[in-house]
């Protein structure tokens, strides 16, 4: 069992234009790379964040007041309309069709016929969560200088904002790029650390700095995302996603119900952990919290112990930060182990963390006129853990995060979500999800 | 306070209208979303009393200043996307007084449409307060033995409250800053707590007494409006959303509505007023030209055209005139701007006056042009994203029957 390597063939999307398979580095840079030779002794736009923000709400407050800048309007969406100015995308994404799909949860679906040609399938191995960085695959350090919007680091002092600044040694090198292949206005890449060439894996620091962009942008309709290996990450190099999209997504909508909220140590920090109820793939949210460190340290445990128990996950950082929902998965292992129907494989969407959250990009035509609610649903709900399995992963992260479980939750617990009050949504969800029986368990 | 955020409100329903509304004895608030931030243009003194504000305070302030720590999330984000979808929602809140303490509320929004072109002249929001105190069953442990609000909350001073509605947006709140230091339980008084129906109704009485007056007095001026939206017109008009997110960008643009014969301008910022001189009835209908005088430069103008007939984006330099004749060299970036099917909905055209100190400091005029390209953008393509007529929560409003 052991030996036994799960993989799956799928069209990696082109997040870079310097992605391009097979060719081969010339002697010397000179490319104006994100590398060791080019990255140290170039300029780029700075953005520094207050590094100490107590509190969530003193984080956007000092994005909306005393920022130098705009950071979301002027730092990220001006200097994203400059690079398509540039020409530097592969489609002009404005010109893809987008639409709410009519029913209880208003998924949105988007046709995108661009993102995904001119590829050859590649081989990808999912049933692996933590893979060592491999410095012959593509990776961030071979993105051109052009496609960085700016460096995002952190300082002591109030927010600042540098048009030219020269990367310090002491740089962490922080750095916020353009996904070439866009899936919504905005789309960038946040790319932790760049030249120390971290594997897709989550940990502290790094999370928190994914929170604190959320914090920075200070809108509700600028969500982080994370996708683990194994979980639709198509890069092995440490990046979050992030755009903006001025509408809820469903996931954000969905009603949830507590599941615990002490800590059973004896530093408070008010943290809520809930868990989606009536929604195609279940999840946990996690809310509130007296600092951004608060939040942000809870679900980076989370995910450090879905990683070391090599459970496929995704990540929506939403709300400026203030609520983060995580996703475990199995759909790649399911596909891999051919337990996905070719209905489902037929439209060749890749459930990540957008589409998870409700925001479901469509390649064909014919997917995008038909596509219905229930249609979504069963998708989304192949990415889903059985509820057995929900639970049980729930257990390995309520224990390494010293939590207890709520007493006795039962169905009045439930907050209403805006679209409460079917039968669709009542009761358990269980038939909408996975027709499939147990045995998500990743091969270990 | 800036006096001229009450100026549609009473041109729209009289001078009188203040008068009348204070008649009313309900508790509630009036915004307009045409105005920048969409702010609090009335509010009756039963709300004021209630939440121990005085009228100057929270006029021109947005109608999220009440809203604080414990203030559910998912409750916020159900008011933005019915504001959004411009449709009534009826949901329970916890508000906050001036003075800190919490108070459980039944809010109830709904709006209120122009006849003549179908945009949302007003939101009205009714807030009922929740005596009924019927709280959840089996709250989990950690939340049931919380302290009392007084404990941090009261702490809360009126200048901190306004310092965070000022704050432009995100709901965010000061408040937490003073529970810092409390333990991590949701004190009792804010635990969920449920309407009755007679409180439901009660909302809904207020709002049909509050919708009657406002038609009343919108037949005064001859320019009614509605609980309806009329959609008998050919060009569907922007969006109270649409309005809210281009308010909040701060330099001088106009959008123009290629589908409309001799495209005329159909929105234009608070800068390019103050950097035309023109008032806005002066420039909305007309087309761009209307800025330009004896010399500005023919040649020029022909680039506009071909490229805005290509669909395209240009930057230009132009010599445009102001309203008392005086020119100006205008740096113009002119960009296509889609909506959500992915077709040019308008085209965004930005002014930059030549020379001008840029408040942004380094930003290069280039830059200033590409930021409200992009919130242009973001916002026309956010805003025309809604259900389809399905509208599967308009069909659930059923508690509120606007007529």
């Amino acid at each position: 069992m052991a030996e036994m390597k799960l993989t799956i063939k799928r069209v990696p999307t082109v997040l870079s234009n310097y992605q391009e398979d097979g060719k081969s580095e010339t002697v010397g840079c000179g490319r104006s790379c994100l590398g060791k030779c080019c990255f140290p002794v170039s300029n780029f736009p700075l953005y520094e964040f207050k590094k100490d923000t107590q509190k969530h709400e003193k984080g956007s407050a000092v994005a909306g007041k005393n920022s130098p800048i705009d950071f979301l309007n002027t730092l990220v969406l001006g200097q994203w309309e400059d690079r398509m100015a540039q020409g530097m995308f592969r489609y002009d994404v404005t010109a893809c069709e987008t639409k709410i799909i009519p029913g209880n949860h208003g998924f949105i679906a988007q046709l995108n016929e661009g993102r995904h040609l001119q590829k050859r399938p590649t081989e990808f191995r999912v049933d692996c969560v933590l893979q060592n960085f491999d410095s012959k695959k593509f990776n961030f350090t071979k993105v051109g200088q052009k496609e960085v919007l700016f460096r995002f680091e952190p300082s002591d002092g109030e927010p600042r904002y540098f048009e030219d600044a020269k990367v310090s040694p002491d740089s962490s090198g922080n750095v916020l790029a353009i996904n070439v292949s866009p899936i919504e206005y905005g789309h960038v890449l946040l790319i932790p650390r760049v030249l120390d060439c971290l594997s897709q894996k989550i940990d502290s620091e790094s999370f928190l700095l994914a929170v604190h962009m959320a914090s920075e942008a200070a809108s509700p309709y600028f969500r982080l995302g994370y996708n683990s290996l194994g979980a639709f990450a198509t890069i092995n190099h440490l990046h979050f996603q992030a755009y903006y999209l001025s509408v809820a997504f469903p996931v954000e909508k969905s009603p949830t119900k507590p599941i615990s909220i002490s800590k059973s140590s004896n530093k408070s920090i008010g943290v809520t952990v809930s868990q989606l109820f009536g929604y195609p793939v279940r999840g946990l949210v996690f809310e509130g919290g007296n600092t951004l460190r608060d939040i942000s340290d809870m679900v980076s445990a989370a995910c450090i112990c879905l990683q070391e128990t090599n459970i496929p996950f995704n990540v929506l950082i939403s709300d400026s930060g203030r609520r983060i929902f995580i996703f475990p998965q199995c759909y790649a292992e399911k596909q891999a182990l051919g337990e996905v129907s070719q209905e489902i494989l037929d439209t060749q969407v890749n459930p990540a963390v957008w589409e998870i959250s409700g925001h479901i990009v469509l390649k064909r035509k014919k997917d995008f006129e038909e596509t219905s609610e229930v249609h979504a649903s069963r998708l989304l709900s192949e990415v889903s853990l059985s509820e057995e399995r929900f639970d049980e992963v729930k257990s390995y992260i309520f224990e390494a995060l010293g939590l207890v479980a709520a007493v006795d939750v039962d169905e009045d617990e439930v907050t209403p979500g805006m679209n409460n009050g079917g039968a669709f949504l009542s009761r358990s969800s269980s038939h909408i999800t996975t027709p499939f029986p147990e045995g998500c368990l990743v091969l270990q | 306070m800036d006096v001229g955020i009450l100026q549609p409100f009473r041109s729209r329903y009289s001078d009188w209208i203040a008068e009348a509304l204070k008649e009313l004895d309900d508790c509630f608030l009036i915004t307009d979303p045409s105005i920048c931030k969409h702010p609090i243009v009335f509010a009756s003194h039963r709300f004021l009393q209630m939440f121990g504000y005085q009228m100057h305070e929270v006029i021109g302030e947005n109608g999220r200043m009440f809203q604080g720590r414990y203030t559910d999330r998912r409750t916020v984000l159900q008011i933005r996307e019915a504001i959004r979808e411009e449709r009534p929602i009826q949901v329970e809140i916890l508000n906050y007084k001036k003075d800190g303490e919490p108070l459980w509320i039944l809010f109830h929004l709904f709006p209120v449409f122009r006849k003549e072109d179908g945009q949302v002249s007003n939101f009205v929001s009714v807030h009922v307060p929740i005596e009924s105190r019927s709280r959840r069953k089996s709250v989990p442990k950690g939340l049931s033995l919380g302290k009392q609000w007084s404990r941090g909350g009261i702490i809360v001073s009126g200048s901190c409250r306004a310092e965070i509605s000022a704050e432009e947006e995100i709901m965010c709140n000061l408040a937490a800053d003073y529970f810092a230091n409390t333990d991590d339980s949701v004190p009792e008084a804010e635990h969920f707590c449920e309407a009755n129906d007679v409180e439901k109704q009660k909302a809904i009485d207020a709002s049909k007494n509050i919708l009657s007056t406002l038609i009343h007095y919108s037949e005064f001026t001859g320019m009614l409006v509605s609980g309806k939206q009329c959609k008998s017109l050919s060009v569907s008009p922007l969006s109270s959303s649409l309005l809210i997110s281009l308010g909040r960008i701060k330099q001088s643009f106009v959008l123009i509505d290629p589908r409309l014969p001799d495209m005329p301008i159909v929105y234009a910022s608070d800068a390019f007023l103050c950097l035309t001189d023109y008032s806005k009835s002066e420039v909305l209908g007309q087309n761009y030209r209307f800025l330009n005088g004896p010399l500005t430069d023919v040649e020029t103008l022909n680039m506009i055209k071909e490229n805005v007939e290509d669909s395209q984006s240009c930057s230009v330099r132009l010599l445009n005139y102001r309203k008392d004749g005086s020119s100006f060299w205008n740096l113009l970036h002119i960009s296509p701007v889609r909506n959500s099917s992915g077709k040019i909905a308008f085209f965004v055209a930005v002014q930059i006056l030549e020379n001008a100190q840029n408040d942004k400091g380094s930003l290069s005029p280039e830059m200033s042009q590409f930021t409200v390209v992009g919130a242009v953008k973001v916002a026309v393509r956010g805003s025309s994203l809604t259900s389809s007529g399905l509208g599967s929560s308009k069909s659930r409003q059923s508690t509120f029957n606007h007529s």
